[in-house]
C-alpha cells in the first residue's frame, strides 16, 4: 500500500469521469455518421447495397468490442501508423456504434408503412425528398427511445477502452486500487458512478417509450 | 507496406486457442443455463411476487443493467477478496457473468410475462388446470416463445462478452490471444484470427438458437 484510500481518490475517480463522458461522445458521433450510412444502406433499393449493410452489422454484431480495439491498438502499428489509444478507441467504438445504432434506425425507417413512401412517390419526390421530408421526420420520433437507450450501452461499454490503457473511469479504478490496496471500496465507488450516469438514462428512455405508446 | 503477413506462427500455437475455445464455450453454455434460471425465477417474482420482493428483484436488475460488466468482475474477483470470499478466475468469471446475463433475462422475460392477457389466465382457470399447469402452459411457454429472439440476441451477446473476463486472467478465447500475441508479437494476425472465430462461434449459436425455436417453439 502507497496510501490510504482518502476523498482526494474519489475526487479523481469522479474527475476521470469527463473521459468516460467525452469517449462516450465521440463514440456516438462517429458511430452515428455510420450508423446513418448503414441504415441507408439497409434501406436502399438496390439489392447489393443492402447486402452489404447487412455484412457490415452481421460481421461486428458478431465479434466482441474488445477484438476491435486490440486490432486497433496493436494492430494498426503494422502499417506504420503510431496509434494512440484515442485513435484506437475512437474508431473501434465508431465502427461498433455504428452497427448498432444502424440496426436501431433501419428498424424506425422500416416501421414507417410503406403506403407513405408510395404517397410520397405519387406526389412526384424522388428517393431522397421522400426519405427526407416524410419517412425521417417520422421515423426520428420512433428512434429517440432506443437511441437513448443505446447510450447507456455506451457508456458501460467504454469501461472496456481501460484495457488499452485509455485512462477513463474504470482506469483510473484500475490505477487507485494499485495505490490504495482497496479494490472492493474502489470499484464499488466506480460503479456507483456509472450508475449515477447510466440510470436516469434508463429512466429517460423508458419514459419516452411510454408516451410514445400513449401518443400511438 | 512492407508489411508481410505470418499466421504460421499463430496456428503453430493451435493448442492455446482450442483449450482457450473449450473454456469460451463452456463459459458461454453454463452462463447461459444459469442466466435462463435466474431469469424465470426473477422475473416471476417480479412479476407475481410480493411487493418487498418486486422491489429486491428490481434493485438487482437496475444495479446490474446500470453499470459495466468488467467492473462488475473486477468487484467479484479482486473485490471480494477482502471481504474473505475468494475464487479463482475461471469461477469469478462464471459469477459474474451469471449474474449480469440473469438480470438482463428477467427483464426480457418479464416483459413476455406481462404481456400474456388475463384472460388467457382466466381462460385457464375455467378450463380446470392447476396453478402449477397454468404457470407452465398459459404463461410460461407462450411468454418464452413471444421473447425468445430477444433472449437469444441477448445469449449471443453475452457470448461475445466473455471476452472480457480475459482481463481477470481467465483463460478464455481472447486471453490465449494475448498470451500468443506476447510470445509471437504477431498482434494483427493474432486478433483478427481470435475476431474470425467469434464471428464463427456468433454464427454457430444462432444457427443453434433457430434450431431450438423451430423444434420446441414452432410446431406447436
Amino acid at each position: 500500500m502507497i496510501r490510504e484510500l482518502s476523498y482526494i481518490d474519489v475526487l479523481y475517480l469522479i474527475a476521470a469521469t469527463r473521459w468516460t463522458l467525452a469517449l462516450t461522445a465521440i463514440a456516438f458521433m462517429g458511430g452515428g455518421i455510420v450508423g446513418l450510412a448503414i441504415a441507408l444502406l439497409r434501406v436502399s433499393s438496390l439489392p447489393p447495397l443492402r447486402w452489404l449493410g447487412a455484412i457490415y452489422v452481421h460481421a461486428v454484431q458478431g465479434t466482441p468490442l474488445l477484438a476491435w480495439l486490440f486490432v486497433f491498438f496493436f494492430g494498426l502499428s503494422i502499417f506504420g501508423f503510431t496509434v494512440s489509444p484515442w485513435l484506437a478507441a475512437a474508431a473501434a467504438y465508431s465502427i461498433y456504434a455504428g452497427a448498432f445504432l444502424g440496426e436501431i434506425w433501419r428498424g424506425c425507417l422500416q416501421a414507417i408503412p410503406r403506403t407513405q413512401w408510395e404517397a410520397g412517390a405519387s406526389l412526384g419526390l424522388g428517393f431522397t425528398q421522400q426519405l427526407r421530408y416524410i419517412i425521417v421526420p417520422q421515423a426520428l420520433r420512433l428512434a429517440i427511445p432506443p437511441t437513448v437507450g443505446f447510450l447507456v450501452q455506451l457508456i458501460k461499454n467504454t469501461s472496456l477502452a481501460a484495457v488499452i490503457g485509455f485512462i477513463e473511469l474504470t482506469r483510473e479504478g484500475q490505477l487507485t486500487t494499485a495505490t490504495t490496496f482497496r479494490p472492493f471500496t474502489v470499484y464499488l465507488i466506480v460503479a456507483a458512478i456509472y450508475f449515477a450516469l447510466c440510470f436516469p438514462l434508463t429512466q429517460w428512455s423508458r419514459r419516452l417509450e411510454r408516451r410514445l405508446h400513449v401518443a400511438r | 507496406m512492407t508489411y508481410s503477413f505470418q499466421f504460421r506462427d499463430v496456428f503453430a500455437a493451435w493448442e492455446f486457442l482450442l483449450e482457450g475455445l473449450v473454456l469460451t464455450l463452456e463459459l458461454s453454455l453454463v452462463t447461459m443455463a444459469v442466466g435462463l434460471i435466474i431469469g424465470l425465477a426473477g422475473a416471476a417474482a417480479r412479476v407475481y411476487g410480493a411487493p418487498w420482493l418486486k422491489r429486491i428483484v428490481a434493485v438487482y436488475v437496475e444495479t446490474i443493467r446500470n453499470t459495466p460488466l468488467i467492473v462488475q468482475l473486477f468487484l467479484i474477483f479482486f473485490g471480494l477478496p477482502s471481504a474473505g470470499l475468494k475464487f479463482d478466475a475461471n469461477t469469478a468469471a462464471m459469477i459474474a457473468l451469471s449474474i449480469n446475463l440473469g438480470a438482463y433475462s428477467i427483464e426480457i422475460i418479464r416483459a413476455g410475462l406481462e404481456a400474456i392477457p388475463r384472460s388467457q389466465i382466466e381462460a385457464g382457470q375455467s378450463l380446470g388446470l392447476s396453478p402449477v399447469q397454468i404457470y407452465r402452459y398459459v404463461i410460461i411457454f407462450p411468454a418464452l416463445r413471444m421473447m425468445f429472439p430477444a433472449l437469444s440476441s441477448q445469449f449471443v451477446l453475452l457470448m461475445l462478452a466473455t471476452s472480457v473476463v480475459s482481463q481477470i486472467s481467465a483463460q478464455d478465447l481472447f486471453h490465449m490471444a494475448s498470451i500468443i500475441q506476447s510470445r509471437t508479437f504477431r498482434d494483427f494476425e493474432v486478433y483478427i484470427l481470435v475476431a474470425a472465430a467469434y464471428l464463427v462461434l456468433a454464427l454457430l449459436f444462432r444457427l443453434a438458437f433457430a434450431g431450438i425455436y423451430h423444434f420446441v417453439f414452432a410446431r406447436r
